[in-house]
């Protein structure tokens, strides 16, 4: 892979630090009128999610990382992995249960997510903002609650409890943001 | 592509024009007279920290210049008097919400002033500009000392580094002393300054004196240096300008040494302006000031570029 210097780190741009693959989220410039220039960079750790800051001095450089995001359809799991597919190439990849971490909860057949590969690997799996889902258990609504507010907890199909207002019934699809877990609206059609 | 429109509001360019006719009013009301210097020359700075835009020129090449200084001295030896500039420098690399590589710099001396008296005059002219900040001064060594807990002047450089991993986690390896401090100083005392309003470093350690004269009656030897900041923001730079040709050659050659061992290039040593100084220079202090991040204070503008018609990048 190539290097890159301080002065070609930009937001999105993936490299390798102390032999993780990160993704690089700002780069401060610093320097004195009369002095030494440095290069403040926060870096997410693509494996962990974990935020990294590091300062640098200024030209130094670090390798590129073999990294690539790609849309990919989710099949089925295994029991120890899960199981996508390039819907163009049909290629599958098989990701790991660290590489799918939270977004387990919302795995949902035929979905598309996006899976980062590193090495060809999947690494990390982000769902998308939006999903339906089928609640497949909620205590019962109550009839003449629409208008006052009020939630109760409902399991969805993939497992994910989310907050629903008390008219929503079991068996009804809804539509969840996926980065907050909280539920939207009813499905368009159900 | 990048945006063809300007990267400031226009409110922002009608406060660059607004603030351009008060400093220039400052200084004519105290007799301080305006004047232009060339901005490619021959020559450019020896300094290790700083790299220049060069231009390919006919038959040589020439330098942007990263300040108006040499220049401005030159006028000072052949009697000026006291004088002030209003122009852009070139500073290659520099590029960040702090800085642009093209930028413009008020730079000014007065004959006769000591650096405390030259503090005195920017803090007047910062009363006029940044109203209600109040200002303080402080020596270099009991910021790092109140800040940091620790003796900037013999601090080792294992004790430094420890300081800054102990502060900022894994930092760059093989920095030399000078180095270190300036790591600490950017990236633990400035931002402990964003809310002391205006604040001028003296006493700078003898390696970071630039081109300030020498205090030889204070122990450990400091520089007549002054650093002015403002909400943590690095404003100005001033000297006690140091006078003496002979001790101004050692540096560059000693700036020279420096950029050998970092692997730079060695730069010439601006002969024009070495011969102004052997002519002489009256006593003096001067002072560089960043215009355009002076204009940021004023308006709490986040970024350079919010200040600027169209930034670096899109230009």
């Amino acid at each position: 892979m190539a290097n890159f210097s301080t002065n070609e780190f930009k937001p999105g741009l993936k490299v390798m630090l102390d032999g993780e693959p990160c993704s690089i989220l700002e780069n401060e410039y610093v320097k004195p009128g009369k002095g030494q220039a440095f290069n403040r960079v926060k870096l997410r750790n693509l494996k962990s999610g974990r935020v990294w800051e590091r300062t640098f001095k200024s030209g130094d450089s670090l390798e590129g990382a073999d990294v690539m995001d790609v849309e990919l359809e989710y099949s089925y799991t295994d029991g120890e992995f899960f199981h996508f597919m390039d819907p163009i190439s049909f290629e599958q990849h098989a990701a790991s249960q660290d590489a799918v971490g939270d977004t387990q909860k919302w795995l949902k057949e035929q979905e598309k997510y996006e899976v980062t590969l590193y090495n060809g690997a999947p690494i990390s799996v982000t769902a998308p903002n939006f999903i339906e889902l089928e609640i497949t258990e909620t205590d019962p609504g109550l009839k003449g609650d629409t208008a006052q507010g009020g939630s109760k907890p409902a399991t969805l199909t993939t497992g994910a409890v989310v907050r629903v207002p008390l008219f929503i019934s079991q068996g009804e699809v809804i539509k969840v943001d996926t980065r907050s877990g909280e539920y939207v609206s009813r499905a368009s059609k159900s | 592509m990048a945006d063809w429109r300007p990267s400031a509001e226009r409110t922002a360019l009608e406060a660059r024009a607004a603030l351009l006719s008060q400093l220039r009013a400052f200084f004519q009301s105290r007799r301080v007279l305006e004047v232009e210097t060339p901005l490619l020359c021959t020559s450019g700075v020896t300094d290790s920290a700083i790299e220049p835009l060069i231009v390919p020129t006919s038959p040589t090449l020439r330098y942007l210049q990263t300040s108006p200084e040499y220049a401005m001295k030159r006028l000072l030896a052949a009697g000026s008097g006291d004088i002030f500039q209003i122009c852009k420098a070139f500073r290659a690399g520099e590029y960040g919400r702090k800085h642009n590589p093209e930028y413009t710099i008020l730079e000014w001396y007065r004959l006769s002033f000591d650096h405390h008296a030259m503090i005195r005059e920017v803090a007047e002219l910062l009363g006029e500009l940044l109203p209600h900040r109040g200002w303080q001064i402080w020596s270099w060594a009991a910021l790092f000392q109140h800040i940091l807990e620790v003796d900037g002047h013999v601090a080792t450089l294992a004790e430094l580094n420890a300081v800054a991993s102990d502060r900022l986690g894994n930092i760059p390896d093989g920095l030399d002393r000078d180095a270190l401090l300036d790591l600490l100083f950017t990236h633990c005392v400035e931002p402990a300054l964003a809310s002391w309003g205006i604040v001028f470093v003296v006493d700078y350690p003898a390696s970071q004196a630039a081109l300030a004269r020498l205090l030889h009656d204070r122990s450990p030897l400091v520089g007549a240096r002054f650093e002015c900041y403002v909400d943590g923001v690095e404003l100005a730079n001033g000297y006690w300008e140091c006078i003496d040709p002979g001790e101004l050659e050692r540096r560059f050659q000693q700036d020279n040494q420096r950029r050998e061992v970092a692997g730079l290039e060695v730069r010439p040593i601006d002969p024009l302006f070495l011969a102004a100084m052997t002519s002489g220079v009256p006593p003096c202090s001067g002072v560089a000031l960043g215009v355009d991040r002076l204009l940021a204070l004023r308006l709490g503008a986040g970024s350079l570029a919010d200040v600027l018609s169209f930034d670096w990048e899109r230009c």
